[in-house]
């Protein structure tokens, strides 16, 4: 489905090896854990036992007393004054008057072991008051509910609401109830989505050392070198400039590791101990605690549709809970809530609401699953009742390029109905369903993102190149990047190799965060690349003697632009780059912007399962991603963004939930508990790139990494409902929820 | 100076005395932004935490970035991702 235009890509498009493919499979690749330093000391965290209590009293006199401990932190050695989101991840660093959650730090060690330092750990005495807690988002804004913190509420919030409703918000557009009474079946319903933690293989990891000077360095797994600089900066009072982050390897993040949890803690361990490095590795069971999962969300929504498909109006409410801090994606969900829609009556209202919880973290496309959730499987509803082909009402109400989309401002250029075009031609769509086995579809959507971006690229003395990314690689980015500079330079892929560097190499850089990596890095390093072409050029002119206007860059060398210019053989990079000491110096190009001509993605999901009756468990029998990329630079690594998002999605769906007992307390933070999907859970999953040229980017790129994730959660219920007859309105839809519901309807 | 009409969130009403869309004078996105906050000091800590201005569909963080009367503005939340 690539557009005439692209064809003439040698390299774009094509799927070499990946950069980091040998490095991972031979273990070679360092990831957090790995890193360790000379005179290293091992950190660990005191945790709360309590969703909620007062500390009363913290005694570390004998864990102190033990040999070979050398530090012990507490919110006292922090700098106090904090304010906004400093104060927020302050507070959820290292807790201060009260415990606000289930494994909220409230002291850290240093010692010269992993295992003394955890024993010591444990003979940190706390006192703890233990206070009312509140875990469920509806009980959280519900009268009398415990208040979480006062003030936290920003100036969207009106008056004689519950203090833990901390950000409120509405838009809309149209008559609602002119919109309703238009429509031929109006239905409403209320639809719930857990907790879902990110579920990265590689635990946050990070290795920090700060002088009584002030400068410090890290290594550390993250999605964001610069974000992690600036928040430990702010935590512990630093100059941003003094402390020099380097990323590692990263296992996955997939926005879990745009912020800081534990991070500062080494740091504040490390100027304790005169310096001392310290590590400290996350467990699992910390990773799960104390860590940002997504929101959780309860949603009203209401929607109005004719006998012919069309939805004449929609209203979406949703409340959600992203922990004991403000943060919850509900505008993110809103805005994503009827966005394939063209819908002319609409109203979203949206609840941020503070409960016991850890502090919630971005999760690949944040707010938009669930929402897609709620609103299609009403819509899926709808179309049962009326008696409609679910993906003809979607074709039927799609927005195109230039419509208004629901949250406002016109749609650029979009591609939902290629998209669903390319989901109708599938053969899925025609393979025979048995017994108990069912169908669902559904569509998601993520608008995609910028940020600031910085980029270097050198030319070596053997015409090969090196670039210089801010942006770690987390889905491919490397592989994309590379491919691109150098379809760009016109040089083979494996003469490029890019780099993810420190914060001292480059200007900042916004995490990978928003499927922006291959965008804008690429976007930048495409212009760099230029750049130096550019100066490449010039040095050929001047070797002839010729004007550079009249020198051009064709497959990686310098000629005449024609035959006015004079008769030259071409000129190689190689051979340019080779004489680059004695023709003015090195040759590199940079770029740093915040690169504009983001391209948003729709894509569309077909799932088919079976339930057995007798367990309620769901097994997925094949699966479709279609998805509008734009251009797949490197289509292997599109595809298993793809096959990422759905793989989490089914996950999400099916059976990973946060369970808290009644005093708070989670009661599976592993992962033989917290059920991730393995492989033995999922088939092959089929993915379409289907590419509609994003123009906003030299080759078309919109950003692959989020959308993916949105479908599967409405898709996976249309199903169940498809082969049982069944709706299930809250997740997870595991075995025993799906058994309850079977019985129930007899 | 040329009037903008600038799109809000209808949740910020209860901020600029019941308006959906405020009119400003401004040649660029930051002198949009200076005004809504001139007009309605209500919405500073909003702006100031961050938000996304839209320009004829298409998301810019610059507030150097031209425009007139012509151009659709909306601000919306602050928009990242995962």
């Amino acid at each position: 489905m690539a557009k005439d235009e692209f064809k003439e890509f040698k390299l774009v498009g094509t799927r070499p090896d990946r950069p980091d493919g040998l490095d991972k499979v031979t273990g070679r690749a360092r990831y957090g854990a790995d890193i360790s330093a000379p005179g290293m000391l091992w950190g660990a965290v005191v945790r709360s036992p309590h969703a909620h209590a007062r500390i009363v009293k913290i005694d570390a006199s004998k864990a102190l007393a033990m040999d070979g401990v050398k530090a012990v932190v507490t919110r006292a050695d922090f700098p106090t004054g904090l304010t906004g989101d400093a104060w927020n991840l302050q507070e959820n660093t290292m807790a201060g008057e009260r415990a606000l959650y289930d494994g909220h730090a409230v002291a850290a060690v240093a010692a010269i072991s992993k295992t003394l330092a955890e024993d010591a750990a444990r003979l940190v005495e706390v006192e703890y008051e233990i206070l009312p807690h509140v875990t469920d988002v509806d009980e959280a804004m519900a009268e009398g509910a415990p208040v979480i913190r006062e003030g936290a509420a920003d100036a969207t919030v009106p008056e004689g609401m519950h203090p833990n409703v901390v950000k409120y918000m509405e838009f809309g557009r149209g008559d609602i109830e002119a919109g309703f009474a238009e429509a031929d079946l109006v239905k409403e319903h209320t639809f719930k989505t857990e907790a879902a933690h990110q579920g990265y293989i590689e635990p946050h990891a990070c290795l920090g050392q700060l002088g009584e000077d002030g400068k410090g360095e890290m290594w550390v797994c993250t999605q964001g070198q610069w974000y992690i600089r600036k928040m430990c900066a702010d935590v512990l009072g630093l100059d941003g400039a003094q402390l020099r982050v380097t990323p590692s390897e990263i296992g996955g993040g997939f926005g879990g590791k745009t912020t800081i949890f534990m991070e500062p803690l080494p740091l504040a361990l490390s100027k304790k101990t005169g310096g001392r490095p310290v590590k400290i590795v996350m467990s699992r069971s910390e990773v799960l605690r104390a860590t940002g999962p997504t929101a959780s969300a309860s949603m009203d929504v209401k929607i109005g549709m004719k006998k012919d498909g069309t939805i004449t109006a929609g209203r979406a409410e949703f409340r959600m809970q992203g922990g004991a801090f403000p943060g919850a994606p509900v505008d993110m969900a809103l805005y994503c809530a009827f966005a394939g829609y063209n819908v002319p009556n609409l109203e979203h209202v949206g609840y941020d609401v503070l409960a016991n919880r850890p502090k919630c973290a971005a999760y690949r496309a944040p707010g938009s699953p669930m929402a897609a959730f709620a609103v299609e499987s009403l819509v899926d509803e709808l179309c049962r009742e009326l008696g409609l082909d679910p993906l003809e009402v979607r074709m039927k109400n799609a927005v195109k390029s230039g419509d208004q989309a629901s949250y406002g401002p016109k749609f650029g250029s979009i591609g939902l109905v290629e998209t669903l075009e390319a989901t109708v031609a599938h053969p899925n769509l025609q393979a025979e369903l048995g017994p108990n086995q069912g169908r669902g579809v559904a569509v998601g959507y993520w608008f995609n993102h910028s940020g600031e971006t910085s980029v270097s690229m050198a030319i070596s003395e053997d015409g090969t190149a090196q670039v210089s990314v801010g942006t770690p690689d987390i889905g491919g980015s490397r592989a994309s990047i590379a491919l691109m500079t150098a379809e760009t330079l016109g040089i083979p892929y494996e003469d490029v190799r890019v780099n993810v560097v420190e914060t001292g190499a480059l200007g900042v850089n916004e995490p990978t965060h928003g499927s922006r990596a291959t965008f804008a890095s690429g976007k930048a390093a495409v212009e760099a690349a230029r750049q130096a072409i550019g100066e490449m050029c010039r040095r050929a002119a001047k070797e002839w003697g010729i004007e550079p206007e009249a020198v051009e860059w064709v497959d990686g060398a310098a000629q005449p632009a024609g035959p006015n210019a004079g008769e030259f053989p071409p000129m190689t990079i190689a051979e340019i780059a080779g004489k680059m000491g004695s023709t003015g110096g090195p040759i590199s190009g940079h770029h740093e912007s915040v690169p504009e001509g983001v391209g948003a993605s729709f894509g569309a999901h077909v799932v088919d399962v079976e339930v057995d009756p007798e367990t309620g468990r769901t097994t997925i029998l094949r699966y479709l991603v279609v998805q509008d990329a734009g251009r797949a630079i490197h289509p292997a690594y599109v595809e298993g963004q793809y096959q990422g998002g759905a793989a989490q999605g089914i996950g999400w769906a099916l059976n990973e939930e946060y369970i808290y007992d009644d005093q708070g307390r989670l009661q599976n933070p592993v992962f033989l508990d917290y059920r991730v999907p393995v492989a033995s859970d999922l088939p092959m999953i089929d993915t379409v790139i289907v590419e509609v040229p994003n123009p906003g980017h030299p080759y078309g790129v919109r950003g692959v990494g989020e959308t993916g994730i949105t479908p599967p959660l409405p898709a996976i219920a249309n199903a169940i409902q498809d082969a049982v007859g069944v709706r299930v309105r809250q997740l997870p839809i595991s075995p025993p929820r799906l058994l309850a519901a079977l019985k129930a309807k007899g | 100076m040329a009037r903008v009409q600038v799109h809000l969130w209808s949740g910020l009403r209860r901020l600029t005395d019941g308006a959906e869309a405020v009119e400003v004078e401004a040649t660029t996105v930051g002198e949009a932004l200076d005004g809504l906050i001139a007009a309605h000091p209500g919405l500073e800590p909003l702006i100031e935490a961050g938000v996304s201005v839209v320009v004829d569909g298409e998301m810019t963080t610059s507030r150097h970035q031209k425009i007139g009367p012509e151009n659709e503005v909306y601000l919306m939340q602050r928009l990242k991702g995962g």
